[in-house]
Order: C-alpha cells, then sequence, then structure tokens
C-alpha cells in the first residue's frame, strides 16, 4: 500500500465536484443522469479508501449497497426520461416546465 | 509501481469526468463515462476491494451504461447538445459552486479524526483471508437483513420500470398532457393507442 490514502480522497472529491459542475451547468436529462452516477461513483470510492484506511470491512459492504441502490435508481430514472421525452425531439430538462408557477 | 499505475489511472479517471461534462454528443459522454467507471475499478484493486471491482466493472460499466446508450438510442437524441446558456450566470455560477464544494470537501476531510477504534465489523487487510470471503462473511451475517431487502428493492425497480415505460400503461397521465399541449400531435394514432379513453361512450351509443 504505497499511495497514501489522502490521495485516493484528492481523486474522488475531484470526481465528486466536476459531476456537481456538470449537473448545473448541462440540460441533457441524460448527461444530467451520468453526471449523477459520477458523483455515485466518487463517494463509492471515498468509502473504500476510508474501508482501507480505517481498516474496516463495512465501509466495502456498504458501498455494495451502494451499487444495488444505483442500479435501482437507474432503472427507474431512465424509465422515467423515456416516458417524458419519447415525443420530444430532445431531452433538455428546460422544457420539462409543467409545474412552474 | 503502484504510484505509476495509480497516476496513470489518476489522470484518465478525471479526464474521463471531464469528457462526460464536456461532451457535446450523449454518446460521448456515455464513453467517457465507462472510462471513469474503468478507472475507479483499478482503483478499488489498488486498494484490495477485489469483489467491488469486479462487480463495478460487470454492474456499471457493463450494464447501466449500456442501458445509457440504450436510451439515446431509443430516444434518438444523438444530435449534438446545444451548448449556449439562456442564463449568462449560470455557468460561471456553476463552477464557483463547484470550486466552494471542493474547498468544502478539502476542510472537511482536514479536520475530520478518526477516533482510532477497532473496526467492529471485521478487518479489511488483516489475516489471509481472501477479500471476497470478508465481504460475505460480513454481509451474510452483521448486514442479512438489509441485503434481503435489496432483492425486494430491485423487484419494485423492475416493475415500475415496466410499468413507467410502457406505452399506454400508467405513462398514459404524461402521454395526454402532451396532446393537450402539442395539440397538432394528437392524430388518429394517439385514438389508437388509447381506445379507453374515448372509445367507452361510443360504445354505448
Amino acid at each position: 500500500m504505497n499511495v497514501p490514502g489522502a490521495w485516493y480522497l484528492t481523486i474522488a472529491a475531484l470526481m465528486f465536484c466536476i459531476g456537481a459542475i456538470g449537473l448545473l451547468v448541462r440540460r441533457n436529462a441524460l448527461v444530467m443522469f451520468m453526471c449523477v452516477e459520477l458523483m455515485l461513483n466518487a463517494v463509492n470510492l471515498t468509502f473504500v479508501t476510508y474501508a482501507r484506511m480505517l481498516d474496516d470491512i463495512g465501509g466495502q459492504v456498504f458501498v455494495f449497497f451502494t451499487l444495488v441502490v444505483a442500479a435501482a435508481e437507474v432503472v427507474i430514472g431512465l424509465a422515467l426520461i423515456v416516458s417524458i421525452f419519447r415525443r420530444r425531439q430532445g431531452a433538455t430538462a428546460d422544457d420539462v416546465s409543467l409545474l412552474r408557477g | 509501481m503502484e504510484w505509476a499505475v495509480f497516476l496513470v489511472f489518476a489522470v484518465a479517471a478525471l479526464a474521463g469526468s471531464g469528457g462526460v461534462v464536456m461532451a457535446r454528443k450523449p454518446v460521448h459522454a456515455a464513453l467517457s463515462l465507462v472510462l471513469t467507471l474503468f478507472c475507479v475499478a483499478v482503483f478499488f484493486v489498488l486498494q484490495g476491494a477485489h469483489f467491488l471491482a469486479a462487480v463495478q466493472v460487470i454492474v456499471y460499466a457493463g450494464a447501466i451504461v449500456i442501458l445509457f446508450l440504450f436510451v439515446i438510442m431509443l430516444l434518438g437524441i444523438d444530435q449534438e447538445d446545444v451548448l449556449d446558456e439562456p442564463l449568462p450566470a449560470q455557468r460561471p455560477l456553476a463552477i464557483a459552486v463547484g470550486v466552494a464544494l471542493f474547498a468544502g470537501l478539502l476542510l472537511v476531510a482536514k479536520i475530520l479524526q478518526p477516533t482510532g477504534a477497532t473496526a467492529s465489523r471485521g478487518s479489511a487487510t488483516q489475516g489471509d483471508v481472501a477479500n471476497v470471503e470478508r465481504v460475505a462473511r460480513s454481509l451474510f451475517t452483521d448486514f442479512l437483513w438489509p441485503f434481503e431487502i435489496t432483492s425486494a428493492l430491485l423487484v419494485i425497480a423492475v416493475v415500475g420500470a415496466v410499468v413507467l415505460a410502457r406505452r399506454g400503461g400508467s405513462g398514459r397521465l404524461l402521454d395526454e398532457e402532451e396532446h393537450v399541449g402539442a395539440g397538432s400531435d394528437a392524430g388518429p394514432e394517439a385514438a389508437l393507442e388509447h381506445p379507453g379513453a374515448r372509445g367507452v361512450p361510443e360504445e354505448s351509443a
């Protein structure tokens, strides 16, 4: 274990912030969803890094559950995107403004 | 050696996540996402989490990104994204929020102190037990109940996806909203798609 955990944590934090910026900047619903996946993965990397640093297997088990929940979330989210954008040309999130006052 | 692998894949991971954000086409964003997820799997291997690395490649890079590509294909949105902003202040503000988030994360990591208590779920590295066996032992003893719940969660997700994506199912609400909004869109096919919507009074007459 040569590389200290702080390096992994920095990479994970950078990935998380890039994902957050993408979520705020992009307008395509699918790309926004991919940015959410990016943020989830950064958190997973943080979990595994702390599991190694603190020598606790519980962090890795939690990543397993995160993966399951992420899979379920992707399935439901993509089904929603398909049913909303089936009749439109693009998938721009700005077009969905039914709840606007 | 480990440093070399780490540095190469760290650069690749950051380049991939930058590609997700900046790619003009959704397909390119999805492929950049594959690159990033694979690099994270390499990081898992470097840190001894072999089981999670395998699951990461199979579930994330294998299943989830393929699902994304299927949806891109299904919706036919492979044209280039419009990248000009209706709100001029949004992009600098978003970058400022991202930088502030990074600073906050570094601050938290700096002031966070591990208590030094021994692991309650078992060690991750000590001894000569393989990683898969460690994860399995914790998963099927301490986390048995949550593990069973996840199966219910997956079944609910599958049923929900089928109900949502089915034509004329409970997606009908969304579709009819669309017809009211678009007007010209509602042709004869729409009437065929929802026979229950207007067919009942005609049958009784």
